[in-house]
């Protein structure tokens, strides 16, 4: 039996999917989030050194690891579409760029807060929140040239190029501020076991997951809306029950 | 017409561009007058305590010239776009990397070598040292060849855009943000009693880098602007 492995490249068809598949990552991402913040909030013990302060880590980590996560996978997204041709790898890439810049930023911002009774700054030139912050502006470059070109496929491809060029330079800027100057904290989970409670490792863990899922939910449900503005003189849109009513 | 040489490609690239600036010099000027007010702004700014501004005159000056080179960005290709004769250029036989880097060379000796040779000038207004003022321009002379580089990439990229220009910078500043580092770290490494020779070591090798790469993916992108 022949499988065809890329019916679901084609827009028309993966609107449907995506539309199905929806509520199996929202549900699961709502719930473990409020199920990861309850333990973070309430069952975690207070850390010996940051007392009650620490508990932001819970959002911070796992908002900034997805910010840089997402940025690979929108570089990779856009790198298919502009090597492959394919539209759809295009448009994920386009839905999963506010949702980065939106990690970034509160990255950046619970990074603040957190900043402020720890190192008593709102901010530091540190190497870590100076890289996160340029990854806040490679994010807001992308949808900007993305957005000022009105050709769809020049501005899926010239954005894709910038993408690369951007997931290139990504190592280059982080070593060089990193070099520049440091003050953030090293990584507390490393490969070789952690020196963190069990309850603040679940809790982290479990809301990192929940991001994830979050993550994929707002991508299909954004990319489902530029599916329908780009293919909006198609027979098959037209032809939606939801766009008939 | 005979064929021509990679190297001819290229040298008729950037002679042609450069008498195409000579013949309008106000271009060029700007860029280096605009360079010259932006640091003359910070001492008016922060008061004229010569401790802090010896201390900051690097950052500053690389700072404009990141700004002054983005403000040339835009008429690296813009006027060849309008004419038509980018597409002519498109169509040659020769290949558009070669064309794209003598149009970057160009754009460098515009833009990129006067701010390194005004530079001690302005570092004498920052009271900057002797050997301080000689890394300057060392790290100009390697540093502002990678803004040109990446710089083309966003110009081939906004080519023909609304707001090109604003838009430009946005797309370029934070790539150049290394360059930016290492070229202020190699004068402040000196005013710190230690060798420039890492900082300025690396933004060698960025620019190697560039050389390598950027010409390549400035061709992309003016594919993908001309389509």
């Amino acid at each position: 039996m022949a499988i065809n492995w890329f019916k679901y490249s084609a827009p028309s068809t993966f609107y449907g999917l995506a539309g199905k598949l929806i509520p199996f990552f929202a549900w699961p991402a709502a719930i473990l989030f409020a199920t990861g913040l309850y333990i973070g909030f309430f069952v975690a013990p207070t850390d010996a050194v940051q007392s009650e302060a620490y508990r932001i880590i819970f959002i911070h980590v796992p908002a900034s690891i997805l910010s840089m996560f997402i940025y690979l996978i929108m570089a990779g997204y856009a790198a298919l579409g502009l090597i492959f041709n394919t539209r759809l790898s295009s448009m994920m890439a386009q839905a999963l760029a506010p949702t980065g810049a939106l990690f970034a930023f509160i990255s950046l911002w619970t990074g603040a807060l957190w900043g402020k009774p720890m190192w008593g700054a709102w901010w530091v030139w540190d190497a870590r929140l100076t890289s996160e912050l340029i990854l806040l502006f490679l994010y807001l470059g992308f949808i900007a040239l993305q957005a000022s070109i009105e050709d769809p496929r020049r501005a899926d491809k010239a954005a894709a190029l910038l993408a690369i060029v951007g997931s290139v330079n990504v190592p280059i800027i982080y070593f060089s501020v990193k070099w520049w100057n440091t003050l953030h904290q090293g990584a507390t989970i490393k490969m070789t076991g952690t020196s963190m409670h069990v309850a603040m490792q679940q809790a982290m863990f479990i809301v990192l997951v929940a991001c994830w899922l979050y993550v994929i939910a707002v991508a299909l449900a954004r990319v489902r809306s530029i599916i329908l503005e780009r293919e909006r003189n198609t027979q098959w849109v037209n032809e939606l029950k939801e766009v008939q009513s | 017409m005979n064929k021509l040489s990679l190297f001819g490609l290229l040298g008729l690239v950037v002679r042609r561009d450069l008498l195409l600036a000579m013949r309008r010099r106000t271009d060029v000027l700007t860029t280096l007058v605009f360079f010259v007010m932006v640091v003359s702004l910070f001492p008016l700014g922060v008061g004229p305590e010569p401790d802090m501004l010896r201390k900051m005159a690097s950052g500053v000056v690389w700072v404009a010239a990141l700004l002054a080179s983005m403000l040339s960005l835009p008429r690296m290709f813009s006027a060849d776009h309008a004419d038509g004769t980018l597409e002519q250029m498109m169509l040659a036989p020769q290949s558009l990397s070669v064309l794209v880097l003598g149009k970057i060379l160009a754009h460098w000796m515009l833009s990129g070598l006067p701010l390194a040779l005004i530079a001690p000038v302005l570092g004498l207004q920052f009271d900057m040292s002797v050997q301080a003022l000689w890394i300057l321009v060392l790290a100009l002379l390697l540093g502002t060849p990678v803004l040109s580089m990446i710089g083309a990439i966003g110009a081939a990229l906004t080519l023909g855009l609304r707001g090109g220009g604003v838009l430009v910078s946005l797309l370029v500043l934070p790539l150049c943000i290394p360059v930016l580092i290492f070229g202020a770290g190699a004068v402040e490494a000196v005013n710190g009693g230690m060798s420039a020779v890492s900082n300025l070591a690396l933004l060698g090798a960025f620019m190697l880098f560039a050389l390598v790469f950027t010409p390549f993916v400035a061709a992309q992108a003016l594919r993908i602007s001309m389509e």
